[in-house]
């Protein structure tokens, strides 16, 4: 009978505890909702005052004084070309010091200083990587205003980020594999070459595709060393470039503006038009940076499934 | 086959490990990659000393601890640090008022309270915050929370175009899935018997969240609001774009002021002619901010080996 069953409920200060307890569930779920509903608000928002200024006249157009005319051209061939030095120069170099630490480096004190040299590196504020690159790639090596410096300069930004990664990503991999291909003869890099690294290969690429979003997003860095505004050409080699290198690397000297750069200098125009092509400039990065992020997340799965 | 004799067996494996030129010459780039990050910050902090030395020799130490003016450009030209200091003060302040409730909350949530399925759904909508490129805060600070929220609500005379305030606001937005994501870790850490004990006890959920995973994974959250001060400090552009380029000394969130960073990107924008003293006050701010960040990134650090170590 109902009446008779045994009824497990707490009275009195137990109860409020209780209550209280139930009702601190929905405080901590509105807070994260808040945050996550806040991505969604900027979506919106920015769709809502951007999608109007999108057209295919935005992506071809060079910058203009009317904000209906002006483009994305330049700044989206000097974030392509800048992506290509920044990876090309960066990449190599973050792969090669991760298996050093995980693989190669005597277990000293050195190896500490490296570690928490890369940990500090990984927070230095971008602007500070501005200020290395203006004065030592820009000043010191005369390579001026250039893609060159820029996408040097972002190499070493990220540099810290994609080593993190790429260690995690070696870390995962199953020490039996090192050790049969060692048992089997093998010399410590053939044992990295033809083991290791195949194995690690998804985790470095996730990490290394993370810090290339994260340097088509930067801004301030190129800023201090004078990614300019307004370009009137199109930065980088050109097609024909390609078969004549001194073309090429005249075209790899050429000043340049990005993205982000453009969107800076569309926010602050005193001309309130103008904020709509930062809107519609805002769509264009983040569908590059989402689609980066997109990309790492499924190799990320994929990946883990096998 | 016969059986090789040992000896021989030796030499011909220490041939295959050391004798090939071409294993040495790998060890050999590796070690090059790796002195690639050494001499970059071998280099950040020989320009940053270098050339702030330029600038010291203008101005005297006492002038730039000591004064309270930042009027590089016009005459009388002064260099209290003090006021760019205290922009970048106030920004921090207001975001980590905003963000660390927030975010630690989001946390605990996340850790304590959510199902596993409705955790793998949000956290990765949470993360995507962080991947956001801080130039799209920095126009949201500018055109949504100046222009739509904070001048239409406190009225446009009391609130300037360019605030502190909103800037500190997508600051916050900028650091939340910093905090929430890494205390989130902390929490997720801590072993389920301290849990289950407490609940053995009769603790309820809350009591659980507050007074046990909360204190058992302190030290994890201080290192994730450390780390979130550091990048709040050096962030530029949001701060350049929303809270103005007037360096004062104010406690008025409504008013603009400048941060060390908004200052270099100022520099940076061409205003300053090389070898200028304004241009080298530059790497003197830089100096200044490269040790305020680093003090901070380098004590979450140590929380967090703490953390690791007490767990893991």
């Amino acid at each position: 009978m109902a009446s008779e069953q045994l009824r497990l409920r707490a009275g009195g200060a137990v109860a409020r505890r209780q209550l209280v307890s139930r009702v601190s569930r929905y405080l901590f779920l509105g807070a994260t909702v808040l945050g996550v509903s806040i991505l969604g608000f900027l979506a919106y928002d920015t769709i809502d005052s951007g999608a109007s200024r999108l057209s295919l006249d935005f992506l071809t157009n060079y910058p203009s004084r009317f904000a209906e005319k002006a483009g994305l051209r330049p700044a989206m061939y000097g974030t392509l070309w800048l992506m290509l030095i920044t990876v090309f120069s960066s990449i190599p170099i973050a792969i090669g010091t991760a298996i050093w630490i995980e693989e190669f480096a005597p277990r000293n004190r050195l190896l500490t200083i490296v570690k928490i040299n890369l940990a500090n590196l990984a927070g230095v504020p971008s602007i500070i990587y501005g200020i290395l690159g203006l004065t030592i790639f820009v000043r010191f090596y005369g390579m001026d205003r250039s893609l060159l410096a820029g996408g040097f300069t972002l190499a070493l930004m990220i540099i810290p980020m994609t080593v993190i990664a790429s260690q995690e990503a070696i870390r995962q991999v199953p020490p039996s594999l090192r050790d049969g291909a060692l048992a089997l003869g093998a010399t410590r890099w053939q044992a990295v070459r033809h083991n290791v690294l195949p194995n690690a290969i998804p985790g470095i690429m996730t990490g290394t595709i993370l810090a290339i979003s994260r340097a088509v997003g930067e801004t301030a860095a190129l800023i201090m060393i004078g990614g300019a505004a307004f370009i009137h050409f199109d930065p980088g080699p050109n097609l024909a470039d390609f078969a004549d290198p001194g073309g090429f690397w005249a075209g790899l000297n050429e000043s340049f503006t990005v993205i982000p750069i453009q969107i800076y200098a569309w926010t602050l125009d005193s001309r309130r038009e103008f904020q709509a092509n930062a809107s519609a400039g805002i769509i264009v990065l983040m569908t590059g940076v989402m689609a980066l992020n997109l990309l790492a997340a499924l190799i990320r799965e994929r990946f883990r499934r096998n | 086959m016969t059986v090789a004799d040992p000896g021989n067996m030796n030499e011909a494996l220490k041939k295959r490990q050391f004798g090939k030129p071409r294993e040495s010459v790998i060890l050999f780039v590796l070690t090059l990659c790796a002195a690639v990050s050494l001499v970059t910050t071998l280099l950040i902090v020989g320009v940053l000393v270098r050339e702030s030395a330029t600038f010291f020799e203008e101005v005297s130490f006492r002038d730039f601890f000591l004064e309270t003016e930042w009027q590089p450009l016009f005459e009388p030209v002064s260099f209290g640090i003090w006021e760019l200091v205290a922009g970048t003060l106030m920004v921090t302040f207001w975001a980590l008022l905003l963000a660390v409730p927030i975010g630690l909350a989001t946390a605990v949530y996340l850790s304590e309270y959510a199902h596993p399925n409705t955790r793998k759904v949000l956290k990765p909508i949470l993360e995507a915050l962080a991947g956001v490129p801080t130039v799209v805060y920095a126009y949201f600070a500018l055109t949504f929370v100046t222009q739509d929220l904070l001048r239409p609500t406190f009225g446009a005379d009391q609130v300037n175009v360019f605030n502190a305030l909103s800037a500190s606001i997508m600051l916050a937005v900028m650091i939340l899935p910093t905090i929430a994501s890494i205390s989130e870790d902390a929490m997720a850490n801590v072993p389920r018997d301290l849990r289950e004990a407490a609940y053995g006890l009769g603790a309820t959920r809350l009591e659980v969240a507050i007074r046990v995973v909360f204190p058992a994974a302190l030290s994890g959250i201080i290192a994730a609001i450390l780390l979130a001060i550091a990048r709040v400090v050096g962030e530029t552009m949001i701060v350049a774009i929303a809270a103005g380029s007037t360096p004062q000394l104010t406690v008025n969130p409504f008013e603009g002021v400048q941060t060390m960073t908004g200052f270099m990107l100022q520099v940076g924008l061409g205003d300053a002619a090389r070898g200028t003293v304004d241009y080298q006050a530059l790497f003197a701010v830089g100096m200044m901010l490269f040790l305020i960040t680093l003090a901070f990134n380098v004590a979450a650090y140590f929380f967090v080996r703490r953390y690791r170590e007490e767990y893991e």
